[in-house]
């Protein structure tokens, strides 16, 4: 059983989250001192991937100084980049193996750690077979050790079912990218966003969840160009929108099909593209004929007038970018969604011109990088599919086994999970995901982990799932180990190494090749660095899509970022991946793909009248195991909100500040109302990155995209009411505790005292 | 550093609060900011705005200390309250028409931004308009400024009779020369059918 073995509360209180507001040893310490050493690297929080200098001394990332010559943010960094030094002496960071007890939590030896994670999952795969056992990984995690976690499953432990968060992210972009253009990246480096005529914005917080992309629409907009935001919430971005569609939540697709339709009605299409560069688009004329601005607009909310507009701004545009995110992802029909705008790029040619394209706005920090080489549970490195016989040929050379060896497709993460608490899975290896926060249905998630026979979990922090485990691993921050992460341009960067992971904690790629050692698989896991295993990583993705066989890390520091494909050492990279509007399928065609309507997979009725939406604030990074422990940043947003429209407030005599309960058809949460006249008052938002009582999860419903596997993060319906009393966590977050001292006070054997201490201003000052 | 001015536009603000965040990491001040900012006014809309002194001038926070302690340097740029002779009387946080200056009671001091002066003078940027995603805040060489943006930097601000001249500028429409928070200035009347 894997329960928590302690109460959630002495659980946090010895591990964390304690929100750390001063590097190690206080300001006035670290301002006393220079720094050792600048390492130019990148930011571990979302999938721009800044260019940063961490300042190290004495095995301490200290602080950070802006690096303005990395082209792609130029010194801008977001609050979190400034913030990201805290992780690296955070007094919660795991310094050894843990083994749990009866009471909780043991320090344990490496060897009794690794030894015993082994024998319980061989033991597994004996009585169950190899399949019981499960892997999951992350888009957090720098390629290389994505591309190891891959190999560990199918080769080191023979499993098929291995799967990842970035299931959680942009799998629908990824899936239609695949359908449309048979590759899977952003079509077009950030550098052409600022040329473009018209920039559609759809589904896109990006002043919270990608805030350096901001600066480049902005650039657009100064050279004269229009912005259109569609978004049930007007975002940062949308104060300068020169048409807003405010989208009900789950409509997109209708919309999407109204714009093409008033494309076709109205004759803007591009005909010489489309037939020089396509195929399908009848099919597609016929699937959007129903869809005129009145029907778009009576099922999406937005005026007819503004379904027009927008559909001659773009086809009328000589130059012309459509940027999407999770908003348009994270649906039950996320694919779909994906392709109608991929249709529109393509019905009006503006696919493979400058200024022109389609680019997923991914968010995870190695969200691209990390989906490429094979922790999916359906690829290969290289983007190679698992089912193709020549990938597998490809891949078992490169690994030094027989093709037959490799598994099949296992099932995507939240599949994972069901397989859990169905009982076909009976131990997983969790690294670099957190799904008791990130998956929907908060309660079905722990139920299923409970049922776990054994839970063995790789991370720095003690997250909310690794309160689950058997054996949790000490291992290593992103600046711990040398690799590369793939940014959401698709340029492939170099992490560099910064420190070595503190105390006894090892890097992951250590544990991970420790275990695959254990498991009998030595020689297929003996490397001396991770520049090994990113040499071998070349290997096996020559000849994919996602060709990185001309990629080194020193090319990278040289070029400041390499564009993958990059099939030859002489190669330069490929920024532009559809130069021309050549597709990479054989016939070098796009493909339209129809699409068709279908409800959302909770649709709201008279019982839960109203929508909810679940998104991120710019302070927080994904489930937060990292970025709640860093005090200055949980300050600017210390507990998720539920926003409200004043009209729908009034209905519910809802005032700002006040306890709102909203109750879905899974559970229900209580937290306080923010009544802005930013949200449709049909809809309410709530951030998702808190554990337990806050969190957005709870309510969420796992209807997945049946193609692309993502949960439907982004609809759920649900009602409110006004709460009689102030939740029981209410005064005892964790900043309210750190205010008071209390959770200063005890620590597990061995670890330091935690540096809470949030009296400002602190001692120091003006010198 | 030579040729470079601060330009302000919170038309491009999108609340990050990274440059808030940053000033705090300064060498000189670790752990205190000293951007000014603010959410307009969030029940009825998302703009936000990131302020740093605009350094005038003649500061009005310099004509109205008691005790002499605000200088500028020869650069323009106003300083924090000289700490021997600051008294914490708060007459320049009052004073300023702009709301920058701070009074930390802890240090007993007016502290406010003094533009990176460890930064600027070794040939850095300031640290807020480094970092700021948006370039709400942005020191560059005004030719640069005037190639990239269609708004028009200014830095002449009327409020009321008072005339500031300052050394920041704010970017305004491309027709303004100046700004003034004056609605008569605005009206079609103008002035003369208000005059008292």
């Amino acid at each position: 059983m894997a329960k928590p073995p302690q109460a959630l509360a002495d659980l946090n209180h010895e591990f964390g989250p304690h929100p750390s507001y001063m590097p190690k040893g206080g300001w006035q310490e670290e301002s006393r001192h220079t720094p050792d050493r600048l390492v130019k690297t990148h930011c571990c929080f979302c999938g721009q991937q800044c260019g940063i200098k961490l300042k190290v001394r004495d095995n301490a990332v200290t602080g950070f100084e802006p690096w303005e010559e990395f082209p792609f943010n130029r010194g801008m960094l977001c609050p979190k980049g400034v913030k990201r030094y805290m992780q690296s002496s955070h007094p919660d960071r795991l310094l050894d193996p843990l083994m749990r007890t009866e009471t909780g939590f043991r320090k344990a030896h490496w060897n009794e750690a690794l030894d015993h994670t082994v024998r319980r999952l061989r033991e597994i795969q004996d009585k169950y077979g190899k399949d019981s056992v499960a892997v999951y990984g992350g888009a957090s995690l720098i390629t290389e050790k994505s591309y190891l976690l891959g190999k560990f499953a199918r080769v080191g432990l023979g499993t098929k079912q291995i799967d990842y968060n970035g299931r959680l992210c942009m799998v629908s972009a990824g899936t239609a990218y695949k359908l449309a253009f048979d590759v899977d990246r952003s079509l077009i480096p950030w550098s052409e966003i600022p040329k473009a005529d018209v920039l559609m914005v759809i589904g896109a917080n990006v002043g919270d969840c990608a805030p350096i992309t901001t600066d480049y629409i902005w650039r657009c907009r100064d050279r004269g160009g229009k912005l259109i935001v569609v978004d049930p919430r007007m975002t940062p971005i949308s104060r300068n929108a020169d048409l807003y569609l405010p989208v009900r939540p789950g409509t997109d697709l209708a919309l999407l099909m109204g714009i093409l339709h008033v494309i076709v009605r109205d004759g803007l299409e591009d005909k010489k593209f489309i037939e020089e560069h396509t195929s399908g688009w009848d099919a597609v004329v016929e699937s959007v004929k129903a869809y005129d601005p009145q029907k778009a607009a009576e099922m999406t909310g937005v005026p007819p007038q503004s379904i027009e507009k927008a559909a001659h701004w773009f086809a009328k545009a000589d130059k012309a970018i459509a940027m999407h995110a999770r908003g348009l992802e994270h649906h039950s029909k996320g694919v779909e969604n994906c392709l109608a705008l991929i249709n529109i790029a393509l019905a009006t040619g503006h696919i493979g011109r400058e200024g022109c394209g389609a680019t997923m706005i991914t968010g995870q920090g190695n969200g691209q990088g990390g989906r490429e080489h094979g922790q999916k549970c359906d690829q290969l490195p290289g983007q190679r599919s698992i089912n193709d016989p020549a990938a597998r040929e490809h891949v078992a050379k490169v690994w030094g086994i027989r093709p037959d060896e490799i598994p099949g497709p296992g099932v995507s993460a939240q599949e994972i999970m069901n397989l859990i608490h169905a009982g076909e899975i009976k131990a997983l290896v969790n690294i670099c995901f957190n799904p008791a926060v990130s998956l929907p249905n908060s309660a079905f998630t722990s139920e299923a982990l409970s049922k776990l026979e054994f839970f063995g979990v790789i991370d720095f922090f003690m997250s909310e799932t690794a309160q689950f485990a058997d054996v949790v691993l000490a291992g290593s921050l992103q600046e711990e180990e040398e690799g590369v992460t793939c940014s959401a341009e698709g340029r492939v960067i170099h992490i560099q190494k910064a420190t070595d992971p503190p105390g006894n904690a090892k890097t992951d790629t250590w544990i991970i090749c420790e275990l695959a050692k254990r498991l009998g698989k030595e020689k297929f896991f003996n490397y001396g660095s991770t520049r090994e295993i990113f040499d071998e990583l070349r290997v096996a993705s020559q000849g994919g899509h996602a060709d990185y066989f001309g990629i080194t890390y020193e090319k990278i520091d040289e070029q400041l970022g390499v564009f993958w494909p990059c099939p030859t050492a002489d190669h330069p990279g490929t920024p532009h991946l559809m130069t021309g509007g050549i597709s990479y399928f054989p016939d070098g065609k796009c493909r339209f793909n129809s699409t068709a309507w279908r409800e959302s997979g909770d649709p709201v009725d008279a019982d839960f009248p109203i929508y909810l939406t679940t998104g991120r604030v710019v302070s927080q990074y994904l489930s937060g195991t990292q970025t709640r422990r860093i005090g200055s940043l949980v300050d600017i947003y210390p507990q998720p909100l539920v926003e409200i429209h004043p009209r729908l407030a009034e209905k519910y005599g809802i005032q700002t500040n006040d306890w709102v309960t909203v109750k879905s058809r899974r559970d229900e949460i209580t937290l306080q109302a923010n009544v802005v006249k930013t949200i449709r008052p049909d809809t309410v938002f709530i951030p998702y990155h808190w554990p337990n009582e806050r969190s957005a999860n709870r309510l969420t419903h796992r209807t997945l995209d049946p193609r692309s596997k993502i949960p439907e993060f982004k609809v759920s319906a649900c009602r409110l009411f006004k709460a009689n009393a102030a939740p029981v966590w209410a005064g005892h977050t964790e900043v309210e505790e750190a205010k008071r001292g209390t959770a200063t006070t005890s620590r597990a054997p061995g670890m330091p005292d935690p540096l809470v201490n949030i009296e400002t201003p602190h001692d120091g000052g003006r010198k | 550093m030579f040729g470079y001015e601060f330009y302000l536009d919170p038309s491009r603000c999108i609340g990050c609060q990274s440059c808030l965040k940053a000033c705090e990491e300064c060498e000189t001040h670790r752990g205190v900011s000293m951007i000014n900012f603010d959410f307009i006014d969030r029940p009825d809309g998302i703009a936000t705005a990131a302020y740093v002194c605009f350094h005038c001038e003649d500061p009005t926070c310099a004509q109205v200390c008691p005790a002499d302690a605000i200088k500028s340097d020869e650069d323009g740029v106003v300083q924090s309250a000289l700490k021997p002779r600051c008294i914490g009387c708060a007459n320049c946080v009052l004073a300023c028409p702009f709301g920058i200056p701070k009074l930390v009671p802890e240090y007993e001091q007016m502290m406010k931004c003094d533009m990176c002066y460890d930064r600027t003078s070794i040939g850095k940027r300031p640290m807020c308009a480094t970092v700021c995603p948006s370039q709400a805040l942005a020191y560059v060489k005004p030719e640069e400024m005037a190639a990239m943006r269609r708004d028009k930097p200014v830095n002449t601000f009327y409020f009321g009779e008072q005339k500031i001249v300052t050394k920041v500028y704010m970017m305004a429409p491309a027709e303004r020369d100046s700004v003034s928070v004056d609605v008569v200035d605005y009206t079609w009347e103008q002035e003369d059918a208000y005059a008292v």
